[in-house]
């Protein structure tokens, strides 16, 4: 058939520019079941303590929203399939959205689609080739799912222990089923608009809208988890009861999504999309009044996105309540594990953690948010403010006030959003102030990371990306520093090793001033650096 | 003169790395003028408009903006020039009419009738998102900016390139009701007409140093006249004459190059001969820019251009003659 004459061929170029991305979001998926399947039989020394943990979750509703139907969590494959698998279902969604995306409207809108298709490339080619990488990075993240799982051996007094390997390899058959049904939607979503932007925000909310229906569903009577791709994957129930007929229901979601796809396809030019790009504002608004409003307006919408991810995450970690003492069981190792080692105050040493991880969220916010400059400046918007008038530092500036502020937003609605969970749970308002308040004595930690972005992006803008190292490396500091016993020195290298573990121990007003003092040093050096520096 | 120029560049040296960019150029551009900036990719020319915005830091050399230092009094220099770039980026999600606003703002402010006017003289939708803008819209952006600023000096890096003809020509009655004015631009292009058609003076830039600079009529007297006569008599001895260069003789016709200042004595002998037909042209801007790129590539290059340039004026030998 000639109209898919070259799909092969651009299979190939598709896979050889994905196949890092494919390995990444694979090894993410594989490892979440993997760790979730052998933190049990670290976390529970007896079948009695898993049991016990397992009556306590089973009728935690916040929990079901997140995850799913609570099905033989006293066993270890119930348990890590619950626990990972609505998870790792959004995970392979984005994936599904990221690669569809890259390989249809992002490049029709930046015209290479055009120059593929004055080849002797059939009109489908580029969709049909789209959708196939899309498969093969599914099939390749379950089958790492699977083979995750079965790598789980070993002795362990709990049930279900060793994992049937049928299940094991339906848990990942079925995650890639799942991820091609949004690599389908996805297909939809990439022939309504023009813009690649808007095409991942309406592939984004059809992943949203599935594991909404799916939450629903599973806290009532179920009929509307059988409208969400998430709900048929959960819907073949591994480790408690096989099923393996939902895959055909999930199988033909994507075909009909393939089928929608094509029709809608055949519908409109190349290049353009089945809604019309609607005209914006012919001239511009108050706030577009300065660099700062431009940073502003350029940041608004990564600030209110991960604001509201912090919130969730947040909320998340708040609804387990004063649940926590019965998950974690009596073990020391749990107790070093989640609750940073402070057995005699349990509940406050596991809030204290998770203070922590929202903190280290944040500074996912603080970095990117303080490299943004970069991009404005390799795009060459950066030349066109400075040539209107506008000094250096006072751009700058602007971009620094967006990231503090924003960077004080996002951490705050985190603790803010943990303490709604709790009080919610609890109906203990205190929490609030208990749990929520003390995440702004990270404000300090996170900014020192923000400003050492700066300094990068003053010194070396190339280099940008250490950043992220940095990160990465206070993040094992946190987790691994004592397990792999790390020399003291080099702890302290972390901004966040100076802070006390909130709300667990003291508030200490000296490591908070004098790590904020690091941050401002860093900061302030980035903008002298960036002053005397060419731009471009 | 030289204490009132509006640029003024002594020996600037840029480096980037390894690369040496710019090599001891020097460029001068009154007030009033219109001054092009002509030289091939990567001679230098945005890297010397880069350095004059204070994007860019010099290694050696002086460089004089508006009388002031363009690396430390940047952002008070940018309130009296406005630029436009050959290939101009837009902010995705603003609308061409939001950047426009932005940029004129940042300046302290916008005329929204004038305004108003360059969008209808440019036919720029400004409704459109800076994403779909195709290249001719988004240097429209950059012009309509550019233009709405109340600013003296003009810096313009190919400003035209995407635009289809009419808005070029749009492009140049602005650029002459700027200087009408009073104010000065600093023109790079490779559209050699446009310069040659509002240029007062012109600099070729050749890695990274000035090679010419001067009038066009000074270039043109630099460089050679290109002749094409019918003689009633013999043409013997005309290509012997000093000045004349690739005479080719074809019976009674001659076609040669003569230097411009030795034009009179070959008239002469000419007209010793008997002139049946004549046409006389003087070196188009692209003859002297080709000629001063030509030499790279050796003399036969040179010799290419002149035959192309020949078998051009061709077809305009009824009219002239």
């Amino acid at each position: 058939m000639s109209g898919l004459s070259g799909s092969l061929l651009l299979l190939r170029g598709h896979l050889r520019r994905d196949r890092w991305m494919i390995l990444w979001w694979s090894l993410a998926s594989a490892a979440v079941f993997w760790s979730q399947g052998g933190a049990m039989a670290n976390l529970y020394a007896t079948q009695a303590e898993f049991d016990k943990a397992a009556a306590s979750l089973e009728g935690n509703a916040a929990f079901i929203a997140m995850l799913g139907p609570a099905r033989a969590l006293d066993t270890v494959g119930g348990q890590a399939f619950w626990q990972s698998s609505a998870f790792c279902a959004v995970l392979a969604g984005l994936m599904s959205m990221f690669v569809i995306g890259r390989h249809t409207r992002a490049e029709e809108e930046s015209g290479r689609d055009e120059l593929v298709r004055s080849g002797a490339i059939g009109r489908y080619a580029p969709l049909v080739a789209a959708l196939l990488a899309a498969v093969v990075a599914n099939v390749v993240l379950g089958l790492a799912t699977a083979a995750g799982l079965l790598a789980l051996r070993g002795d362990s007094p709990l049930r279900g222990m060793p994992l049937p390997v049928a299940d094991s390899v339906a848990s990942g058959v079925g995650l890639a089923a799942c991820g091609i049904v949004f690599s389908a939607t996805a297909l939809v979503a990439a022939q309504l608009t023009q813009s690649t932007r808007t095409m991942y925000g309406i592939a984004g909310i059809v992943l949203g809208a599935a594991y909404l229906l799916r939450a629903v569903g599973d806290l009532g009577n179920g009929v509307a988890s059988w409208l969400s791709p998430i709900g048929w994957y959960q819907a073949m129930h591994p480790y408690s009861g096989l099923r393996w007929w939902p895959l055909a229901v999930m199988l033909v979601g994507a075909a009909v999504g393939l089928g929608l796809a094509v029709l809608l396809f055949g519908r409109r030019d190349v290049g353009s999309g089945i809604l019309a790009a609607r005209p914006g504002p012919p001239t511009a608004g108050r706030s577009l009044h300065s660099s700062l409003g431009l940073a502003w307006r350029l940041q608004r919408g990564s600030v209110i996105g991960w604001t509201l991810g912090l919130a969730v995450s947040g909320l998340a970690y708040g609804s387990m309540g004063d649940s926590v003492e019965d998950l974690v069981g009596d073990s020391g190792f749990a107790v070093d594990a989640v609750a940073g080692g402070q057995a005699d105050n349990l509940l406050d040493g596991f809030y204290g953690t998770a203070l922590v991880m929202l903190a280290l969220l944040a500074a996912g916010f603080a970095i990117s948010s303080a490299g943004r400059p970069r991009a404005e400046e390799e795009a060459t918007h950066l030349e066109s403010v400075l040539v209107a008038g506008v000094p250096r530092q006072t751009w700058l500036a602007g971009h620094l006030l967006v990231t503090v502020a924003g960077t004080f937003a996002v951490l705050l609605a985190g603790g803010l959003g943990l303490g709604a969970g709790y009080a919610a749970m609890t109906g203990d308002l205190d929490a609030f102030r208990r749990y929520g308040v003390p995440v702004v004595a990270y404000l300090a930690p996170v900014l020192a990371l923000s400003g050492l972005t700066r300094l990068l992006y003053g010194v070396a803008p190339r280099r940008l990306w250490l950043a992220w190292v940095a990160l990465g490396f206070c993040v094992v500091v946190l987790m691994f520093g004592d397990v792999l016993e790390l020399p003291d020195w080099m702890q302290s290298l972390s901004p966040f090793h100076q802070m006390p573990l909130v709300p667990a121990e003291e508030f200490d007003i000296t490591p908070f001033l004098l790590v904020a003092a690091v941050a401002a040093l860093l900061s302030g050096a980035g903008q002298m650096a960036f002053r005397r520096r060419d731009i471009g | 003169m030289s204490g009132e120029s509006v640029i003024e560049i002594e020996g600037l040296v840029k480096t980037f790395g390894p690369v040496r960019a710019l090599d001891g150029l020097d460029l001068k551009v009154a007030p009033g003028e219109v001054h092009g900036f002509l030289g091939p990719n990567g001679a230098g020319k945005s890297t010397t408009i880069r350095v004059l915005l204070g994007l860019l830091r010099k290694d050696a050399g002086s460089v004089s903006l508006l009388q002031g230092d363009p690396w430390r009094e940047a952002a008070s220099l940018h309130r009296r020039l406005a630029y436009v770039p050959g290939d101009v980026s837009l902010w995705p999600n603003l609308t061409g009419g939001e950047a426009i606003d932005l940029l004129g703002r940042l300046r302290g402010g916008i005329d929204p009738a004038r305004r108003a006017d360059l969008i209808e003289r440019f036919e720029l939708d400004p409704t459109k998102r800076g994403r779909s803008y195709s290249k001719g819209n988004r240097q429209k952006v950059a012009l309509v900016a550019a233009f709405a600023a109340d600013v003296e000096l003009l810096l313009l890096d190919e400003p035209t390139s995407g635009l289809d003809p009419l808005k070029e020509e749009t492009f140049t009655e602005l650029v002459e009701e700027f200087r009408a004015g009073g104010g000065t631009v600093l023109l790079s292009s490779h559209i050699l007409a446009e310069v040659e058609k509002l240029c007062d003076r012109v600099s070729i830039i050749r890695a990274g140093r000035i090679v010419e600079a001067g009038t066009l009529t000074d270039l043109r007297h630099l460089t050679r006249t290109s002749v094409d006569v019918t003689l009633g008599g013999s043409p013997a001895g005309i290509d012997e004459l000093p000045g004349v260069h690739d005479a080719v003789v074809e019976g009674q016709r001659v076609r040669c190059q003569v230097e411009t200042d030795q034009l009179d004595a070959l008239l002469g002998a000419l007209h010793q001969r008997g002139v049946r037909t004549l046409v006389c042209q003087p070196p188009t801007l692209e003859e002297l820019f080709l000629r001063h790129y030509g030499d790279e590539t050796g003399d036969e290059a040179g010799d290419e251009t002149g035959d192309q340039a020949d078998g051009q004026r061709g077809a305009e030998v009824g009219e002239t003659a």
